[in-house]
């Protein structure tokens, strides 16, 4: 370790139990809703459809809610970038138990970098020691948006994570990468995204529903932080997957390795 | 769902939905076969509704409840229903009587009701007074300072060998200008106290782990402390309760309605015959269509009865068309939906036999079909001196 990374590394332990920690989430279409793809191939249909939070968000607000029960924060603060109704999505982690939202509206759901910038000014604004991200919406699935912003910020970043907590003053991660795990840590300010073995997120408390909408909702806008959101991707075209053919059963293992080698030619 | 929910209440029932389908519903089949839930899983769902604020979420905020209004109440109400009542009930909502605790009952049954110390049950049926409740003939006589009480109960149903029971008896009678009329009392009675016997009673095919009890009482003596209100004001005490039972019902006939078409429009969407789904037959799609339409007009009857009772405006006929359209809407949605399953329907695989089994309790208890008949169309004929 340099020791220039050692001297923020002293600063975030001096201050950790006072840390604020950002969450972003994303309003999506209820995972449990089957996807139809509007006629017009312009995108999916959002009209008339039952949306929640991304999962991999709501896994993200309950990491944040456990650190700071835990003595580790003081404040959890959740963000989201959008439509006007992303607000009752803001609403949803306010109940499940974050303190304060910040809503930046928009016409259209914003592009991951823009989504990214968003959250830089948000940063820089609101100076979180933590900011916690779902490794991706389950929409887009783009899987970009913290690893933008930690570069933006040129903050330390762990993807995937499975494991997080707060250990003299540096954030130790295990991320879910494809060889199996890795243990990281990470000196603070950090970006982290969470996987779903994280945690499993809580139900909304009847007290804390009834708390949801006394606390402060900021609602902001790209233009008042000054960043510019203009797409930068075109849709051309969106189509549903192509429906795969029934499979044919096989009579012995003998017909199976042949069918693999003269038809799939895959050994 | 289309019923206009504020922030607070669509949280609610999105949190209760979550609840429901982890907590409640993996155990809703081995229960319902086993004919009971074991102590520690009831343990497990009170514990855990305690930790949520669910539990007692009816009773005032002044008392330790939830201080829920009666629409919120209405859309919990909707989403337990959706599992068995030998589940929900250990999400208990302790009947609204235990308020009129007085003195050192707060603290004996009031306050341990809330906490989920201790559980109560409601006891007015007896074999030879259903929907006549006036013709009940538990008595309570006056022995000196205290009630000796005899007599029996049945069909009082629980999700849980109660710690106590409200017993409501005969204490007199009062001459009206209608002729003599029975006086009746509320009495709080402790399981173990003498002369007070609690058994299980029989099996029902509706609610198969929701127990009902006998309960017998045998010069049981209890002392003025035990009556619950005033003497000769129990008809009074139950009447509060019983009003919004009916619109509880009616909510949870919702519930189980939409699970019902849930499984219906995913069967139909999903099940080819003939090369194509079941639900491209007209004699599939009009059932769903019917399904769905009835679904919406009983959950806006629940909704305006539990709106107006919030408001101060709420009729007893409100209440009974809400519980009577939404217990044979469910009925209709049941049948229909075994009809789209076909055998499947029938098949203790499938949660569909089970849910229709227990749709036709819906329209016995808490005052059967014709009793809400009967209260409205007294409710117009009365505006006519009918």
């Amino acid at each position: 370790m340099s020791f220039g990374q050692s001297i923020i590394f002293n600063e975030i332990q001096g201050v950790s139990h006072q840390m604020k920690i950002l969450v972003p989430i994303k309003r999506v279409i209820d995972a449990n809703i089957k996807v139809r793809v509007k006629s017009d191939q312009s995108g999916v249909e959002l009209n008339n459809v039952k949306m929640a939070m991304n999962p991999f968000c709501e896994i993200a607000v309950e990491a944040a809610l456990r650190l700071r029960e835990a003595g580790e924060a003081e404040e959890v603060i959740v963000v989201c970038a959008g439509p006007a109704n992303g607000k009752e999505t803001l609403r949803t982690a306010l109940a499940m138990g974050a303190d304060r939202a910040i809503h930046i509206e928009s016409e259209d759901s914003p592009e991951p970098l823009a989504v990214a910038k968003l959250l830089k000014a948000v940063v820089e604004r609101e100076k979180p020691g933590l900011v916690i991200l779902g490794k991706q919406a389950i929409d887009g699935d783009n899987n970009q948006t913290g690893q933008m912003l930690s570069a933006l910020l040129n903050w330390s970043l762990g993807t995937f994570i499975s494991r997080l907590s707060v250990e003299d003053g540096a954030f130790h991660v295990t991320r879910e990468v494809d060889g199996g795990l890795e243990n990281l840590k990470l000196s603070g300010p950090a970006v982290v995204t969470v996987d779903l073995r994280l945690n499993e997120p809580r139900y909304a408390s009847l007290p804390n529903i009834m708390k949801a909408k006394k606390k402060p909702m900021e609602e902001l806008t790209a233009a008042a932080l000054d960043v510019d959101i203009t797409p930068r991707l075109t849709v051309l075209k969106v189509e549903a997957p192509a429906s795969r053919s029934a499979g044919v059963r096989v009579h012995d293992a003998a017909e199976l390795v042949d069918k693999l080698k003269n038809e799939a030619k895959v050994i | 769902m289309d019923l206009e929910l504020s922030d607070e209440q669509r949280l609610l029932a999105d949190s209760l939905k979550a609840f429901v389908d982890s907590e409640l519903m993996p155990f809703e089949a081995v229960t319902d076969r086993a004919g009971e839930v074991s102590p520690e899983l009831g343990r497990q769902i009170v514990d855990k509704a305690l930790a949520l604020g669910f539990y007692a979420a009816n009773l005032p905020e002044s008392v330790g409840g939830g201080g829920l209004d009666n629409a919120s109440l209405a859309i919990m109400e909707r989403e337990l229903g959706k599992v068995t009542h030998a589940l929900h009930g250990y999400v208990w909502r302790p009947t609204e009587l235990l308020l009129a605790c007085e003195g050192d009952q707060i603290e004996r049954y009031l306050t341990p009701c809330i906490r989920g110390e201790k559980t109560e049950c409601f006891a007015v049926t007896e074999p030879g007074a259903g929907s006549d409740i006036l013709s009940m003939s538990t008595r309570a006589t006056q022995k000196g300072g205290d009630w000796i009480v005899n007599g029996s109960k049945h069909f009082i149903s629980s999700h849980v060998l109660p710690d106590f029971a409200i017993v409501f008896a005969v204490t007199g009678e009062d001459e009206t200008d209608r002729g003599p009329r029975k006086r009746i009392t509320a009495f709080l009675v402790d399981r173990g106290q003498q002369g007070f016997d609690i058994q299980r009673g029989p099996r029902s095919v509706s609610q198969r782990a929701y127990p009902t009890y006998v309960l017998s009482f045998n010069d049981c003596r209890l002392g003025a402390g035990q009556v619950l209100g005033c003497e000769g004001q129990g008809l009074e005490l139950a009447d509060k309760w019983i009003k919004m039972g009916r619109v509880w019902v009616g909510a949870n006939c919702c519930g189980r309605a939409e699970r019902l078409l849930e499984l219906s429009v995913d069967w139909a969407a999903t099940r080819k015959q003939f090369g194509q789904s079941i639900g491209r037959f007209q004699g599939t799609s009009f059932k769903l269509a019917d399904m769905v339409t009835e679904l919406q007009a009983a959950d806006l009857l629940v909704m305006h009865a539990a709106r107006k009772a919030d408001a101060g405006t709420m009729v007893p006929a409100d209440a009974a068309m809400a519980k009577l359209y939404a217990s044979e809407m469910l009925q209709r949605v049941a049948d229909n939906a075994v009809q789209i399953f076909g055998g499947m329907g029938l098949m203790e695989e499938m949660p569909i036999e089970r849910l229709w089994r227990d749709s036709r309790l819906d329209r016995i208890w808490e005052g059967t079909s014709e009793i809400q008949r009967h209260i409205i169309s007294r409710h117009v004929l009365r505006q006519r001196d009918g």
